[in-house]
């Protein structure tokens, strides 16, 4: 099997597991007062310093919570209430079911916010707050966060940045983008699932949380820490490495699959080094995964449900593509992908592809 | 693989001849908006059962979802066809649609060799290809669910419960490979419908064929008044209240006449030998001079002897009794246990 499904999740890098294994072994309860209990305590004070220092946060102003979801809803549930609401049009599921009703910032045919119109709904209205993804889940498209911040700051409003897809792979830094809050997920960056952490901006670290409980992350997050996935959230904050690699790699499974039919979705824009989006016109989604998936490929389409089904990307919707919404794979490359699995993506997909595409006009059913 | 015991069955017994078996589930609808339950997951009970089956019998398993095909191709209509006055059948609508055309293009797609299904119907290759047979099991037949699969599809289509002497035998296989599902209780007749209401869905979709109207006899005369004509399918005596009887003999519809919302009673002997019908297909050759053969009007129906007629392009019926066909339902042409192709019954 080879897993190209990074985005989903990456393989756990081994410094991860290392720290993990470490921790578990900790004995305590980081509220308790007695030795054992400082001794956890600052397992969890350690990283999240090392957190904090990696995402251009203090150490006081990060939150652990349970991953990238939480993360966003906590930031909006904290930042959003009493003001307006905005989100762009290709957020992914965690921030849309937080913000509903909010009104959408449009992208172009490359997935990027269109700050103009941003502009025009932030200009003289009551407060807001605004939620821009650094990078999306689907296409990798990088956007632009920073100049968004600055519009969002003149105007007045806050910024909320869902960083998830871009932790683990580019800068992410929540001083320097000069936004206000930043949530995270370490399963997307090679460390363990279950954990993440919303970083906060000084100036509104002091939140109400969803969850109270005993007053835990300085009352803002109750609930007994997961200790080792903290540890091990931890030991995934180097900085990025490797991309160029990546970059290499990607673009020549890119180039294979385009060989054969495939259209690259938001290919235009700045992108993550391991992600691309590719259309086989007239051949649905869910049967591309699964046929290569059959072929011993892991790849993913659109926003898989518990079921399992595979439905139409409502990103690719919003980039205006039309019927190549619903004839997409997402092929994200791991932080350990080797050549081989290009070479394997690359001989499935032919196969595939012979198969399934089709005109276009024939696949409106 | 519904997530019942027969699918799951069906999986196992091909695993076991050796087969590479990939397990598909169809997502057809929110189960959780069907029932009313607000905020429910979207896959029901019966996805995670056939994932766990194909869990438990180590084979892949893929859910599609089917929901908008499905909300076109058999919900709406169902509605729409009650509102023309019809007695429809989803099933077929299913099987001629979602299931034995879209899968079958899956398969082709995935580069399988075949769709297998658990459906109580038998594939016996005949000298022409494959012929579509009832089961072995009289009670447990599909076949009359199943007419519309074209030759095409019927030549990718195995069923491996066909030959399966009865249910018992099923779900005892089932124990044997160690399936959960070996005793889960069969499903209801129309999925959708959980709550055994269709009039709600098609009031949903097509209020019209729940408003009120007349009930009239032969003569026009009104005798009663009814709720809607999708409550309604011609050969029923029930909810006609005082319209049900007429001269110390009890009536029946006979007809709908959804133009003017009209329901028509009448003696039973009012029935008809001629049946037309529309989207006929054929599993035989088409025979120019009249097919003698055995047809069945209903699911729970017997075989009627009758002659298929063609007639300027459309196909009738000629039953040797009269009977009373509904409109809507289907009329499939048996030779024996095989099927020779069917159609769907027109208005007279």
């Amino acid at each position: 099997m080879y897993y190209l499904d990074a985005n989903a999740s990456e393989p756990m890098r081994p410094e991860a597991k290392a720290a993990m294994l470490e921790a578990f072994d900790a004995v305590g309860n980081p509220s308790s007062v007695h030795g054992p209990g400082r001794a956890v305590r600052r397992l969890i004070e350690d990283a999240r310093e090392r957190v904090a220092a990696r995402f251009g946060a203090r150490g006081q102003d990060t939150v652990f919570v349970s991953g990238g979801t939480e993360a966003d809803a906590l930031a909006i549930h904290a930042l959003g209430t009493g003001r307006r609401i905005a989100i762009g049009v290709t957020e992914h599921d965690a921030v849309r079911a937080a913000a509903p009703g909010g009104w959408t910032i449009p992208v172009s045919r490359e997935g990027l916010a269109d700050l103009d119109a941003l502009r025009d709904w932030l200009t003289g209205g009551p407060p807001a707050l605004v939620c821009l993804m650094l990078a999306n889940n689907e296409t990798g498209a990088i956007q632009p966060v920073a100049a968004a911040a600055a519009l969002c700051r003149a105007h007045g409003a806050l910024l909320h940045v869902d960083a998830v897809q871009a932790g683990g792979r580019i800068a992410a830094d929540l001083a320097a983008l000069g936004c206000h809050s930043l949530a995270l997920s370490a399963h997307k960056m090679g460390g363990p699932k279950g954990v993440g952490a919303l970083l906060l901006a000084p100036e509104v670290s002091a939140i109400r949380p969803l969850i109270s409980g005993g007053g835990q992350e300085r009352g803002r997050r109750g609930g007994t820490q997961a200790v080792p996935a903290i540890a091990g959230f931890a030991a995934v904050c180097a900085p990025p490495s490797d991309q160029d690699r990546l970059a290499t790699l990607r673009d020549r499974a890119e180039a294979a699959a385009v060989r054969y039919g495939a259209i690259v979705c938001g290919g235009g824009a700045p992108r993550l080094a391991n992600t691309v989006s590719l259309a086989l016109p007239g051949a649905r989604a869910d049967a591309q995964v699964i046929a290569l998936d059959l072929e011993g490929i892991a790849v993913s389409a659109g926003a898989a449900c518990s079921s399992g089904k595979v439905q139409t990307s409502h990103v690719l919707e919003a980039m205006g593509l039309g019927a190549l919404a619903g004839q997409a794979i997402r092929v994200s490359l791991p932080w350990n992908v080797e050549d081989a699995a290009i070479d394997a993506f690359e001989a499935a997909y032919a196969r595939m592809a012979a198969r399934m595409r089709r005109p276009l006009v024939s696949a409106a059913a | 693989m519904s997530g019942g015991v027969d699918s799951s069955v069906a999986a196992g017994l091909l695993r076991d001849l050796g087969h590479e078996v990939i397990g598909v589930t169809l997502q057809l609808y929110d189960q959780g908006a069907a029932a009313g339950r607000k905020g429910a997951c979207c896959a029901g009970q019966d996805i995670h059962d056939a994932r766990r089956a194909a869990d438990h019998l180590g084979i892949p398993h893929y859910t599609i979802d089917a929901e908008a095909r499905f909300a076109k191709a058999v919900i709406a209509d169902f509605a729409d066809s009650y509102a023309a006055g019809e007695t429809p059948v989803p099933c077929i609508r299913c099987n001629q649609t979602v299931k034995f055309h879209d899968l079958t293009v899956l398969a082709a797609d995935l580069g399988a060799d075949r769709l297998a299904t658990g459906h109580y119907v038998r594939r016996v290759d005949g000298p022409e290809g494959a012929e579509l047979h009832r089961a072995a099991d009289p009670d447990r037949d599909q076949s009359w669910f199943m007419f519309a699969t074209t030759q095409a599809q019927l030549e990718k289509c195995i069923f491996p419960l066909g030959g399966m002497p009865d249910k018992r035998a099923v779900r005892d296989l089932a124990v044997q490979l160690g399936l959960a599902v070996a005793e889960k209780p069969d499903s209801q007749d129309i999925c959708f419908v959980p709550s055994g209401s269709y009039a709600d869905i098609v009031g949903r979709l097509r209020p019209d064929a729940l408003e009120p109207g007349e009930i009239v006899d032969t003569a026009g005369t009104v005798v009663g008044r009814h709720d809607g004509v999708a409550r309604y399918t011609v050969g029923q005596s029930k909810r006609l209240g005082p319209a049900a009887m007429a001269d110390g003999e009890r009536r029946m519809v006979v007809a709908t006449e959804p133009g003017t919302r009209r329901i028509v009673v009448g003696p039973r002997t009012l029935a008809t030998d001629v049946v037309r019908l529309r989207e006929v297909n054929w599993l035989t050759a088409p025979s120019s001079t009249g097919l003698r053969c055995a047809v069945k009007l209903r699911a729970r129906d017997g075989l009627r002897p009758a002659t298929v007629e063609m007639d300027e392009g459309a196909v009738v019926v000629r039953l040797d009794e009269p009977a009373l066909p509904a409109p809507g339902q289907a009329c499939v042409f048996y030779d024996g246990d095989r099927v020779l192709g069917g159609g769907f019954i027109g208005r007279p």
